[in-house]
């Protein structure tokens, strides 16, 4: 039985320590908005913040997030009013939508390190994150829109 | 109003009664069907929506429902997969009807064709099949809503109007809304479809504005949205399945000591292989069974299991590659012959020719197959992300031996289909395992490893081409080979030609205006499960016939973009069976010809949007492509850097699309973003290849895809606007792909002097 503190509340899950904390969320605590690419660390649709810090749960050890403030998709913001979120639906970002709550996690961690990030900065913290429609356009548009709208283009 | 038999309505009681409860209560009941088609129509050819299976459907009370609080709910019968049907649809019957969209709700029908027609979400054919019957239902029932309300006033209906979610009639200036009319208007007869006045375009509040956000949008940003994968029911499992790597291998022995010693591991059954060919079928193998996926996945792994690898076990992509190539330099079955080519050929004052080789491509939508399926009581219900459920019930029904009545399929959203999602091995075995487990509801998942060690590849492709030119470099002579295995291998197991679906994809539907052509299709034998891929059999055709443009322009040394025009022609209509094309995407070929004038013009437009000519810095250069298919023109300015290492940057693409009217262009422009970054995935970097029968990329790492980091970066799209909405719809979700790999390579091409001719580029221009 491992104890888990996510987005705020606290959860018991029978899983064993090595579990990706992933399968915890999605099998065992039924939080499907984190989603299974790869397994492998290699697509990033499984993003996730520990701590504020962005991790890929699919290869996250569940006894890692243990002790440790897990914020999925769910809890990002308690009405899906997130600055990120808002430029996300401003510019209708999403094709499938799949990979998306994976890349919003990944834009709402780089905005709270860097506010006003440059294209290098984009392209540095974005890059684990895979989008088979083609949405990157638009995904970098809306990181900078939602970087204006919290002040951080000044 | 009369009632003639065929207007009743063609589906049973049982079935609209129990779609409606799913809808709630308080919701618009209507009473008739629109008349079905008489004898005489039936027996013309049939094109576009009507020759689908299960053809169209325009009745309002299937697809309508109106509540008291005046929530509009439509039903969405297509299978939504980023090209955003969920909203362009609804969002056609929305207009119609005079609904204010903030009202709007969508719902998702399940599989069932008899009921709202055909639900086959590929062929980008959503809205250039539905755009009129979609009209037609949002026009019936806002008809239906005017007539209520005169009749409660008890005014000529002439005197009424619906304007955003009320009726008015002005002489009183009284209003009603659509709440307060739906049980009225439940109560009318549908009025016959000959009767139904659609909307004068000027009118639309929705249609051509591209102002509407996704339906999905709210449920995609917070993590709610569900997909197949995302299915949860009580007491459900978990599975993987272990099958064979090689297509048509069978499963030998195994071992699963290891397995069932895993916790969570609940069981490990085997599952029978389907006969080569194998359609749609599953492929067999060893299912574990476990409490979660993790469980489940490593129980797989625990097993020890040997393979009869079968006849394809020395299938090897560098071989292969040898074998097509030589068939392509023998003389093949002659698809479309015109003028004397080895004459002129023989005359022509200089010859080019080239081969170009194009790999199999993979899916990989970054949701991997996945379905949940449950057996109670005689009854199978599915959940399960398929671009074809009314297929998908079929099969299920058959494997299951269950009347078709006793299947349900549930479409949730399809993260990604791009064609892999048409084929429903997956939620077949779903099916079969919920059977297997006593009807316990399975969540079947594909691992990133499954969907390409298991997949429906695009074709593998070797494409010769041959021109003579005249003194003034203009071809005179043209020899076209394409040779590709053939999708229709996974249904017949002599199939070794390209079927004329294949054949007019970009091939025998060659506009160009070349006295002397001559376009054979030497045979080829699949080695795999061939499938459906975004725009198919034209990404290999238009990337040999525009890269060897390209060539040909250097040869002549004239300007790629003046030489490709020339060589398209003057604008004209070009019959396609004259080609012979049998095909033309299934569309009327009186109403759908080849238009010279259209490829010509977005051309143009490309050319103009992207600045054709202008000076780059070296290192730099623009490239071209342009290509009909989907019954689309689609042109593609790439500028391309390439470093001195050899690195490849995209700092711009344009793209000019003309598909006719534009239903929804924001989310036009957004496929044409899409396809563009796909192109460049599969010019730069993916490939799926064989050794020893089996695929040798097993996930992100090996079958790569454009990041975006290397994507380009920026995407122009130009929409060709059409003169009306009475024009024929081109298809959308498709046509931007074909033309994004040889506009690149035709870009790399004049940025260094190199010439790519076999996909992905990879490090072909490494230093």
């Amino acid at each position: 039985m491992v104890t888990l503190q996510i987005n705020g509340q606290t959860h018991e899950a029978d899983a064993p320590d090595e579990m990706p904390l992933l399968w915890v969320l999605r099998d065992v605590i039924g939080l499907t908005g984190t989603k299974f690419g790869c397994g492998v660390a290699l697509c990033g649709v499984c993003t996730v913040h520990l701590d504020g810090t962005p991790v890929r749960a699919c290869v996250t050890p569940v006894s890692f997030a243990a002790g440790r403030k897990v914020t999925t998709i769910e809890g990002l913001s308690p009405d899906g009013t997130h600055p990120v979120q808002v430029a996300w639906r401003d510019l209708n970002v999403a094709q499938c939508g799949y990979c998306q709550t994976g890349q919003i996690m990944q834009a709402a961690a780089l905005l709270s390190q860097t506010p006003n990030p440059t294209d290098a900065d984009i392209d540095n913290a974005m890059s684990g994150n895979l989008c088979r429609c083609g949405t990157y356009t638009r995904i970098r548009a809306a990181i900078k829109q939602a970087a204006a709208a919290t002040g951080g283009a000044s | 109003m009369s009632r003639d038999p065929r207007t009743e309505p063609v589906i049973t009681n049982i079935s609209r009664r129990s779609f409606l409860i799913g809808l709630g209560a308080g919701s618009l009941v209507l009473a008739a069907g629109f008349p079905v088609l008489g004898r005489a129509e039936e027996e013309q050819k049939k094109y576009a929506g009507e020759a689908m299976p299960h053809g169209l459907r325009d009745d309002p009370m299937i697809f309508v429902a109106i509540a008291a609080d005046g929530t509009v709910t439509i039903v969405c019968h297509r299978s939504e997969m980023g090209q955003g049907v969920r909203t362009s649809l609804p969002m056609v019957v929305a207009d119609e009807l005079e609904a204010d969209w903030s009202r709007v709700r969508v719902a998702q029908a399940p599989g069932n064709e008899p009921l709202y027609g055909n639900q086959d979400t590929d062929g980008s054919r959503s809205m250039r099949h539905h755009f009129m019957s979609m009209r037609r239902i949002g026009a019936a029932a806002r008809r239906m809503l005017e007539e209520a309300a005169a009749a409660k006033w008890n005014v000529p209906v002439a005197e009424v109007e619906a304007v955003n979610h009320e009726v008015i009639h002005r002489g009183s200036d009284r209003r009603l809304g659509y709440g307060e009319l739906a049980d009225a208007a439940a109560a009318l007869p549908v009025p016959a479809r000959e009767t139904v006045k659609l909307k004068d375009p000027s009118k639309f509040r929705y249609i051509g504005r591209g102002e509407v956000g996704l339906v999905d949008n709210h449920d995609i940003t917070t993590g709610k949205a569900q997909f197949g994968i995302d299915t949860r029911l009580d007491s459900m499992v978990y599975a993987v399945v272990a099958r064979p790597p090689v297509y048509g291998g069978k499963l030998k022995s195994y071992d699963d000591a290891e397995t069932l010693k895993v916790p969570g591991v609940l069981k490990v059954l085997t599952l029978e292989a389907a006969p080569v060919p194998s359609e749609f079928n599953p492929l067999g193998g060893v299912a574990v069974i476990a409490s979660n996926t993790w469980a489940a996945i490593r129980g797989r792994d625990a097993l020890k299991i040997t393979w009869d690898d079968g006849p394809n076990a020395s299938y090897s992509s560098d071989t292969y590659r040898a074998t097509l190539e030589a068939a392509a330099r023998q003389p093949g079955k002659v698809v479309r012959n015109a003028g004397d080519v080895d004459a002129a050929m023989a005359s022509a004052a200089k010859r080019v020719e080239a081969e170009y080789y194009i790999p199999h491509q993979a899916h990989v939508s970054m949701e991997p197959p996945a379905a949940v399926a449950r057996i109670a009581d005689g009854r199978c219900e599915v959940w399960a992300c398929v671009q074809a459920p009314q297929t998908t019930r079929e099969k299920i029904a058959k494997h299951l031996g269950l009347g078709e009545e006793n299947v349900t399929v549930n479409v949730t959203l399809l993260g990604g289909g791009f064609g892999r999602k048409s084929k429903p091995d997956f939620a077949i075995e779903a099916a079969l395992l919920s059977r297997a487990m006593d009807g316990r509801p399975v969540n079947l998942t594909f691992t990133r490893e499954d969907d390409l060690a298991n997949g429906y590849l695009n074709t593998v492709a070797v494409q010769r081409l041959e021109a003579g030119l005249d003194e003034n470099g203009r071809p005179v002579a043209w020899l076209h080979r394409s040779v590709a295995p053939t999708i229709t291998a996974l249904f017949g197991p002599d199939s070794r030609h390209e079927a004329p679906f294949e054949l007019g994809m970009g091939f025998v539907d060659t506009p160009f205006a070349v006295p002397n052509l001559r376009l054979e299709n030497p045979e080829a034998t699949a080695h795999t499960r061939v499938g459906w891929f975004r725009s198919v059999f034209n990404v290999p055709h238009a990337f040999a016939i525009q890269s060897f443009v390209g060539e040909l322009a250097a040869a002549a040394g004239r300007d790629p973009k003046d030489y490709l025009l020339e060589l398209i022609g003057p604008p004209r209509q070009i019959d396609p069976n004259s080609l012979p094309d049998s095909w033309n995407y299934g569309e009327d070929p009186a109403i759908y010809q080849v238009d010279a004038g259209r490829l010509r013009r977005v051309v143009e437009t490309v050319a103009e949007g992207a600045g054709w000519g202008r000076t780059l810095p070296k290192g730099r250069g623009l490239g071209i492509a342009a290509h009909r298919s989907f019954v689309t023109y689609t042109a593609v300015v790439v500028e391309v850097e390439v470093s001195g290492a050899g690195e490849i940057s995209i700092p711009r693409v344009d793209i000019a699309v003309d598909c006719g009217p534009q239903i929804n262009p924001e989310r036009i422009r957004s496929q044409m973003e899409g396809a563009v970054i796909q192109g460049v995935s599969l010019a730069t970097v993916s490939a799926a290849t064989f050794k020893d029968g089996r695929v040798e990329q097993r996930n992100f790492d090996g079958y790569r895809i454009t990041r975006i980091d290397q994507a380009p970066r920026e995407i122009h799209v130009h929409l060709v606007p059409a003169e009306g909405y009475d024009q024929p719809l081109g298809g959308v979700g498709e046509p931007g792909l074909p033309p994004v790999a040889p506009a690149l390579c035709n870009a790399v091409f004049a940025a260094t002097g190199k010439r790519i001719r076999a996909l992905p580029i990879g490090d072909q221009l490494f230093a």
